[in-house]
C-alpha cells in the first residue's frame, strides 16, 4: 500500500552554533541571527522527515514537505527534497511572521485539509527556535485526527500505524488507525544525509506557494494576529559560574588533584 | 457567565504514588492560590486512586477531584483528553498546570487547543502579573539559550512545569479538604490509540532524577565501552550516570540516560561532566545543580562556562586517576 504523508518543516536559527554567538536584541524581545551562521532545518523536523522516508523505503508513497514562514531560503528549506521528499508547498507569505504555535498549527491544518490525502502527518517533537512542543498536538486537534508524540520508531502494520513512544522509563508501543500525526523525537537516529543525486533533482524542483488566500484561512487566525500566547520579555538568563581550572604535569596528575579540591570543597 | 476561578494541578499516579512533580506542581500551585486569593484544587485521574485524595489534600490542595474509571487504568491521549475536557468545563479553573511529563507533553496542547486557550509548556516559573492577575509562565527557549516570559489569552491559562521547578510543602495531614468526584462519562469507542505494549529500559542501580551523584557523558566519550569507566566512578560515588543527546541515539546507552531540554532534568550535589561540550540544550537538564565539574581537552568548550571546578586533559587518561583518588580519599 503506497503511504500518503506529509512532513512539516520549519526553518531555524542553527541550534549548534556557538552559545557564544546568541545574542537578543531586549528592545525588540528578538533574537539577532548570528551573522555567519545559516538557518537550519530545526532539526526533529528533519528526523520527522528521516521516520517518513523510512517509511517510503519500505512500502513506497509520497512525501510532501512542507512549510510556513516569510522569506524561507530555498537552499535550506528544501533539504527534506534533497533527503527524498516529492513535493515541496510553502506557506509564504508576510501574514504568516509573528505566530505562535495556535495560529501556526491552524495554518498547516489549513494547508492539510488541501492536501486532502494524506495517511500520516509528521512533525519534530518541537522546533530548535522556540521549544513550544505544541504544533503537532495542534495540527492534530484541528484535523480531528488521533496523534502520537514523541515517537522514536514508527512503522506500518496492517493498516495502523505503530509507534514506539519515549516514556521516562523506556518506551510504549502504541497503535493508531490511519490518518494520523507522529511528532518525532530525536532518539529516532541520525537523519539520512543528502546525496548528489537527491540535491540535483531538488534544484530542478519548485516549490508551490501557498497564500493565505489559498488555505482559505480566517486572516485573524494566522501569524501575530492569531496568537493567543503574549511573548513579554526574552532575555539571557545570567551565568554566575566561574570555572577554577585545575592544573597538573599530566591529565591523571591533574584530575587526582582535581578529586583533592572536591574534598577541600567537602563536596566528597 | 460563571467565571473563570482558582488553581487547578493536573495530579500523576506513579506505582499507586503521587508523583514527585505532582507534590512539586501542588507547591506551586498553592503560592498562585494564594496570590490570587482563591482555592487550589487538584484533579486526580485514573482508576482505583480515590486513596490518593487525602495526600493530595495534605501537600496544600484545598479540593480534590477524582475521576476514576477503569478505562482510565493507564494514560491514552483521547480518554484523557475527554475527562480533562469535562473537568475544565465543571470546574472552571483561571490557571491549570500540568507536569512536564510523557502524560503532560501529550495531554496539554491537545488539550488547550480542544478548549481553544492559551499554553506554555516546561515552564520554570509561574507567577501572578499582581495589576492584570494573569498568570506569567517563563521557560526556556532557543534550546535553553534564552528564557521568555508569557501571558496567554483564554481561560483557563494553562502550564506544564518542568520537574523540580518547583517546591513540595511539608505534608500536614491534618489539613481538611473536600473530596469530589466527577464521572468521567467516556465510552471505549472514543479512544483511537493503544499502548500494546510497555518496555522498561531501567537501569540498575541509583534513578538518575534522583540521584545525589551524577556522571555524565557526552559524544567524547567515543561509543558504550566509555560508559562502564563512568559506571564505575558513579558506583563508588553512589551516583548515576547520564548522557548527552549523541551518546543516547547513537545508541551507547539507553535513551532514558539523557540529560538536557528534552532528556531527564537532574539537580545533584555533584555533577561530574566528561567529554561533553556543555551545549544550552544539554545544561538545560543539568544547570540546577549544586557542583558541575567538568573534564575536556578542550580548555574553549563551554561547559568550562557552566563548572565551578574543571580540568583540560584528555579523559581517558584523566578519569581513572580521577577514580581510584576518589575511592581512595572516601575510603580514607
Amino acid at each position: 500500500m503506497p503511504v500518503n504523508m506529509i512532513v512539516c518543516v520549519k526553518q531555524v536559527p542553527d541550534p549548534e552554533a556557538p552559545p557564544a554567538s546568541f545574542k537578543i536584541d531586549p528592545a525588540g524581545n528578538k533574537v539577532i541571527p548570528p551573522a555567519n551562521t545559516p538557518p537550519v532545518v530545526s532539526p526533529f523536523d528533519e528526523q520527522a522527515a528521516e521516520a517518513a522516508l523510512r517509511i517510503k523505503d519500505k512500502h513506497g508513497g509520497k512525501i510532501v514537505s512542507l512549510s510556513l514562514g516569510n522569506k524561507l531560503l530555498r537552499d535550506v528549506i528544501k533539504k527534506p527534497l534533497s533527503m527524498g521528499a516529492d513535493e515541496l508547498i510553502l506557506l509564504e507569505d508576510e501574514a504568516f511572521e509573528e505566530g505562535d504555535s495556535w495560529s501556526t498549527a491552524y495554518a498547516l491544518a489549513m494547508a492539510i485539509k488541501k492536501i486532502a490525502t494524506f495517511d500520516l502527518v509528521f512533525c519534530g517533537r518541537q522546533a530548535a527556535d522556540w521549544d513550544a512542543g505544541q504544533v503537532g498536538s495542534g495540527i492534530a486537534e484541528f484535523l480531528g485526527i488521533p496523534s502520537v508524540t514523541v515517537a522514536k520508531n514508527v512503522e506500518l502494520l496492517d493498516g495502523k500505524v505503530r509507534v514506539e513512544r519515549v516514556v521516562a522509563d523506556g518506551y510504549e508501543v502504541v497503535e493508531a488507525p490511519l490518518p494520523c500525526l507522529i511528532t518525532v523525537s530525536n532518539e529516532l537516529g541520525t537523519p539520512r544525509y543528502a546525496t548528489l543525486k537527491g540535491i540535483m533533482a531538488a534544484a530542478k524542483k519548485q516549490p508551490t506557494v501557498w497564500k493565505p488566500q489559498d488555505i482559505g484561512v480566517d486572516p485573524s487566525q494566522i501569524g501575530g494576529q492569531g496568537r493567543n500566547t503574549k511573548l513579554l520579555r526574552l532575555f539571557q538568563p545570567v551565568r554566575e559560574a566561574k570555572c577554577e581550572i585545575i592544573e597538573g604535569d599530566t591529565p591523571a596528575e591533574a584530575a587526582v588533584n582535581l578529586a583533592l579540591k572536591l574534598r577541600e570543597f567537602k563536596v566528597l | 457567565m460563571a467565571e473563570y476561578k482558582g488553581v487547578l494541578v493536573c495530579g500523576e499516579a506513579v506505582e499507586g504514588k503521587l508523583a514527585a512533580i505532582s507534590l512539586e506542581l501542588l507547591g506551586g500551585g498553592r503560592k498562585l492560590a494564594s496570590e490570587l486569593g482563591e482555592e487550589l484544587a487538584a484533579v486526580l485521574i485514573g482508576s482505583e486512586i480515590k486513596g490518593l485524595a487525602q495526600e493530595t489534600i495534605a501537600h496544600g490542595a484545598d479540593k480534590v477531584y477524582v475521576v476514576d474509571d477503569s478505562l482510565l487504568k493507564d494514560y491514552q491521549s483521547d480518554s484523557y483528553l475527554a475527562a480533562m475536557e469535562k473537568v475544565i468545563n465543571q470546574v472552571m479553573p483561571k490557571i491549570l498546570i500540568l507536569g512536564q511529563t510523557s502524560m503532560g507533553r501529550d495531554l496539554a496542547p491537545r488539550l488547550a487547543f480542544r478548549l481553544k486557550t492559551g499554553l506554555a509548556m516546561d515552564c520554570i516559573e509561574l507567577s501572578i502579573e499582581p495589576q492584570t492577575k494573569l498568570l506569567l509562565q517563563t521557560r526556556p527557549v532557543y534550546g535553553g539559550n534564552a528564557r521568555a516570559i508569557f501571558q496567554t489569552s483564554g481561560q483557563p491559562q494553562i502550564a506544564t512545569v518542568r520537574p523540580k521547578a518547583m517546591s513540595a510543602l511539608e505534608p500536614d495531614s491534618s489539613r481538611q479538604g473536600e473530596v469530589v468526584a466527577i464521572e468521567a462519562g467516556i465510552d471505549a469507542s472514543i479512544m483511537r490509540t493503544k499502548v500494546v505494549d510497555k518496555v522498561k529500559e531501567e537501569v540498575a542501580g541509583v534513578k538518575l532524577e534522583d540521584a545525589e551523584v551524577v556522571v555524565c557523558g557526552g559524544r567524547g566519550i567515543g561509543g558504550p565501552e566509555g560508559f562502564q569507566d563512568l559506571e564505575e566512578l558513579a558506583k563508588c560515588l553512589k551516583g548515576a550516570i547520564g548522557a548527552t543527546r549523541p551518546p543516547c541515539d547513537n545508541g551507547w546507552v539507553p535513551s532514558g540516560l539523557q540529560v538536557g531540554l528534552t532528556g531527564k532534568i537532574v539537580t545533584p550535589e555533584l555533577y561530574i561532566a566528561v567529554a561533553l561540550s556543555g551545549s544550552s540544550q544539554h545544561m538545560a537538564g543539568c544547570s540546577g545543580a549544586k557542583n558541575i565539574i567538568a573534564i575536556n581537552k578542550d580548555p574553549e568548550a563551554n561547559i568550562f562556562k557552566e563548572a565551578r571546578l574543571g580540568m583540560v586533559g584528555d579523559w581517558k587518561q584523566a578519569l581513572p586517576a580521577f577514580t581510584d583518588k576518589v575511592k581512595e580519599l572516601l575510603a580514607g
